[in-house]
C-alpha cells in the first residue's frame, strides 16, 4: 500500500503540492487527473523519491520511503517519466536489460536473461530486440520502455503521461497491457493521464487534482460524474453510458 | 569493425612505430642488437611507443566517459576546458613550487583540470539551451578563457616558451624516466571498465539513474575524477592533443552503439591505432624531421570532426 500523509511540495513560495493525503490499494490502477498545473507529475515524483517533499510523509508498505535504502526501493517501485528522454544509441534489449540494474548490478545472471526475455516478449518486441531506440517509432519505443520497467519487476509501477504522443492504437495496446499487468501479475499501477475517457475506461480509482489539491479521489464511477469535472475543469462534460462504461464528452 | 582487426592494426603499427626513426634500426637486427642500437630501443623508441598507446587509448575513453556523462556527443576534453584547466595547472605548479616534482606537477594539475570540468558541468546545468552544438562552443569559449589566464601568468613569468610545450603535444621528447607518471592511466582505465554498467545508466539523466537506485552524483563524479586525472597525466607527459576524445568514441557508436561494455574496449584500441597511425605519419612526412602529433592529430582530427557535424543525422550522433 501507498500511503501519502499531509504531504506538501513548493516552487519558490509557490504551492505545488499542498496538504496531499491518500492511500493507494494493492492491486489497482490508479489514475491522476486534472487541468495542467495542478500538480499530477510532481506527485508521482515524489512517491518514487525523484523529488524530495517539503513536509508531510510517504511510506511504500509501511516503510517510509526516506529511510529505504535506494537500492532496495527500486526492486519495489519503478517510474517511467516520458521516455523521448534518452538520446543514447541503445538497443531494445540492452534497455530492457537494464531494468534487473538493482538486482544484479549489471552482471546478468540467468534468471535476470529469463526475466529480460520475458519482459520483451510479454510486449511483443521479441523480433525487434535488437534494434536501435532511435530507429523506433514512438510507440515501439514505449513499449520497449515499459518492457523494461516489467523487467525491473516492481510490485508498484508509476508512469507519467505514458499515452504521450501514441496514437489511439498504441494508446489502447499500452492500457490494455497495464490492466493485464495488474490483473495477471498483481502489479499495483499508478498514473498520470490527460485523457479523461482513458482513465474512465480502464482505471480502478481516479484522483482528481487542482491546483495542488485533491478534489475527489475513489472509485471510477465516483469521480467521473458531472458535478466533479465541473469542478476540476470548469467546463460542463455530458457523460454517457457506453456498455458499462462511462464516457464524457467535452467537445 | 571486428575487435581483431583492430588488435592486428596495433600490433602492425606498434611494431613500424619501433623501426621508424633517425637512427637505423631494422626488425632483421632484433636479435644482434648493438649497443648503441640497444639504447635507442630501450630509452627511446619503447617508451614512446607505450606513451603512444597509454595516450590513445586513455584520451579517447576519457571523452567517451565525459559524452556520456554530459549527454552531449561534442564533449571532450578539448570542448570543455579540461584540457585547458589542467594546462593551467602545470604552469601554477611551475611558478608556486619552482623544482615541481612531476608527481607534484600532476597532482596540482588534476585538481584544476578537475576544477575545470566540474565548473563545465555546472554550467551546463544552467543552460536551457541544450543544442549538440551550443555546448561544446560553450566549452570551448571557457577553455580559451582558462588558456588566456595562462597565457597571461606564463607572460609575466616568463614561462611562455616553456608552457608551449605543453601546449603542443609531442612524443619526440618521450625518454624513459619521464612518461612513467602515464601509466598511472592503466588502473584508472580499468576502473572505467568496471563502471561502464553505471556510467551508461547515468547517461541516461538523473531519474532514469534514481529510478535503477543508481547514486547518479556519485558516478558523474567518479566520472569527473577519472576523467580529469588522466588528462592531467597525458598532458604532462605528452602534451595536447586535439580532437582525439571527440572523434574516436564518436566513430565507435555508429558502428557500435552506446553501450560502454560493449563500446570501452573499442575506443581504446581505436584511439591508440589512431594515434601511432598520425605519429608515424608526422615521422616520415618530413623525415629526418618530424611533425609533433597535435599537428597531425589536429589537421587529420579536426576534418573528421567536420565530416561528422555535417554528417551527424545520418549516423544519429
Amino acid at each position: 500500500m501507498v500511503d501519502l500523509k499531509n504531504v506538501f511540495k513548493s516552487y519558490n513560495k509557490k504551492k505545488v503540492i499542498d496538504d496531499v493525503s491518500l492511500e493507494i490499494e494493492k492491486g489497482t490502477i490508479t489514475s491522476f487527473i486534472g487541468p495542467n498545473g495542478a500538480g499530477k507529475s510532481t506527485l508521482i515524483s515524489m512517491i518514487s523519491r525523484l523529488i524530495a517533499k517539503d513536509n508531510g510523509a510517504i511510506t511504500i508498505d509501511g516503510e517510509d520511503i526516506l529511510h529505504t535504502k535506494n537500492n532496495e526501493l527500486a526492486k519495489k517501485i519503478s517510474i517511467l517519466k516520458q521516455s523521448n528522454a534518452i538520446n543514447l544509441k541503445l538497443t531494445i534489449r540492452e534497455l530492457v536489460s537494464f531494468g534487473r540494474f538493482p538486482y544484479s548490478q549489471g552482471k546478468l545472471t540467468k534468471e535476470d536473461e529469463a526475466k529480460i526475455d520475458e519482459a520483451i516478449d510479454y510486449m511483443e518486441l521479441r523480433e525487434m530486440q535488437d534494434k536501435y531506440l532511435d530507429e523506433l517509432s514512438g510507440g515501439q519505443r514505449q513499449r520497449a520502455h515499459i518492457a523494461m520497467v516489467i523487467a525491473q519487476d516492481t510490485e508498484y509501477i508509476l508512469l507519467d503521461e505514458p499515452l504521450n504522443n501514441l496514437d489511439m492504437r498504441h494508446s489502447v495496446q499500452i492500457m490494455k497491457t497495464l490492466r493485464k499487468l495488474v490483473n495477471e501479475m498483481g502489479k499495483t499501477i499508478l498514473l498520470v493521464i490527460h485523457d479523461i475517457n482513458f482513465a474512465s475506461c480502464y482505471s480502478d480509482h481516479i484522483v482528481a487534482l487542482k491546483d495542488g489539491k485533491i478534489v475527489k479521489q475513489g472509485r471510477t464511477c465516483d469521480v467521473i460524474d458531472k458535478c466533479v469535472l465541473k469542478e476540476i475543469y470548469d467546463m460542463d462534460i455530458d457523460i454517457k453510458e457506453i456498455d458499462d462504461r462511462r464516457i464524457c464528452v467535452y467537445f | 569493425m571486428k575487435i581483431r582487426y583492430l588488435i592486428l592494426a596495433l600490433v602492425v603499427l606498434s611494431i613500424a612505430s619501433l623501426f621508424i626513426g633517425v637512427s637505423d634500426i631494422t626488425p632483421l637486427d632484433i636479435f644482434n642488437l648493438t649497443e648503441s642500437q640497444q639504447q635507442v630501443m630501450l630509452v627511446s623508441r619503447i617508451p614512446r611507443l607505450f606513451s603512444i598507446i597509454i595516450a590513445g587509448m586513455s584520451m579517447s575513453i576519457v571523452g567517451l566517459i565525459m559524452q556520456q556523462l554530459s549527454r552531449n556527443k561534442f564533449v571532450s576534453p578539448t570542448t570543455a576546458g579540461t584540457l585547458d584547466a589542467a594546462r593551467l595547472g602545470i604552469l601554477v605548479s611551475m611558478m608556486v613550487f619552482t623544482a615541481a616534482t612531476p608527481l607534484q606537477k600532476m597532482l596540482v594539475s588534476f585538481a584544476f583540470a578537475l576544477l575545470g570540468t566540474f565548473l563545465f558541468m555546472k554550467i551546463l546545468e544552467k543552460i536551457k539551451f541544450k543544442d549538440a552544438i551550443f555546448i561544446p562552443l560553450i566549452g570551448l569559449m571557457f577553455g580559451n578563457i582558462i588558456s588566456s589566464i595562462s597565457t597571461f601568468f606564463a607572460y609575466q613569468n616568463d614561462l611562455i616558451q616553456n608552457m608551449a610545450s605543453w601546449m603542443q603535444g609531442d612524443f619526440s621528447m618521450i625518454m624513459s624516466g619521464n612518461y612513467e607518471l602515464m601509466f598511472i592511466s592503466i588502473p584508472i582505465l580499468l576502473l572505467a571498465y568496471i563502471y561502464a554498467n553505471k556510467f551508461t545508466i547515468a547517461g541516461m539523466g538523473e531519474d532514469f539513474s534514481k529510478n535503477l537506485g543508481l547514486n547518479y552524483r556519485q558516478v558523474v563524479n567518479l566520472g569527473l575524477v577519472i576523467s580529469a586525472l588522466v588528462t592531467a597525466s597525458v598532458v604532462l607527459a605528452v602534451g595536447v592533443i586535439p580532437f582525439l576524445g571527440l572523434i574516436i568514441p564518436n566513430i565507435v557508436t555508429i558502428y557500435q552503439g552506446d553501450h560502454l561494455k560493449r563500446t570501452l574496449l573499442h575506443t581504446a584500441l581505436l584511439g591508440a591505432v589512431f594515434v601511432l597511425f598520425c605519429d608515424i605519419i608526422g615521422r616520415v612526412i618530413i623525415y629526418p624531421y618530424e611533425i609533433p602529433i597535435s599537428l597531425t592529430v589536429g589537421v587529420i582530427g579536426s576534418g573528421i570532426f567536420i565530416y561528422l557535424l555535417l554528417r551527424r543525422k545520418k549516423y544519429g550522433l
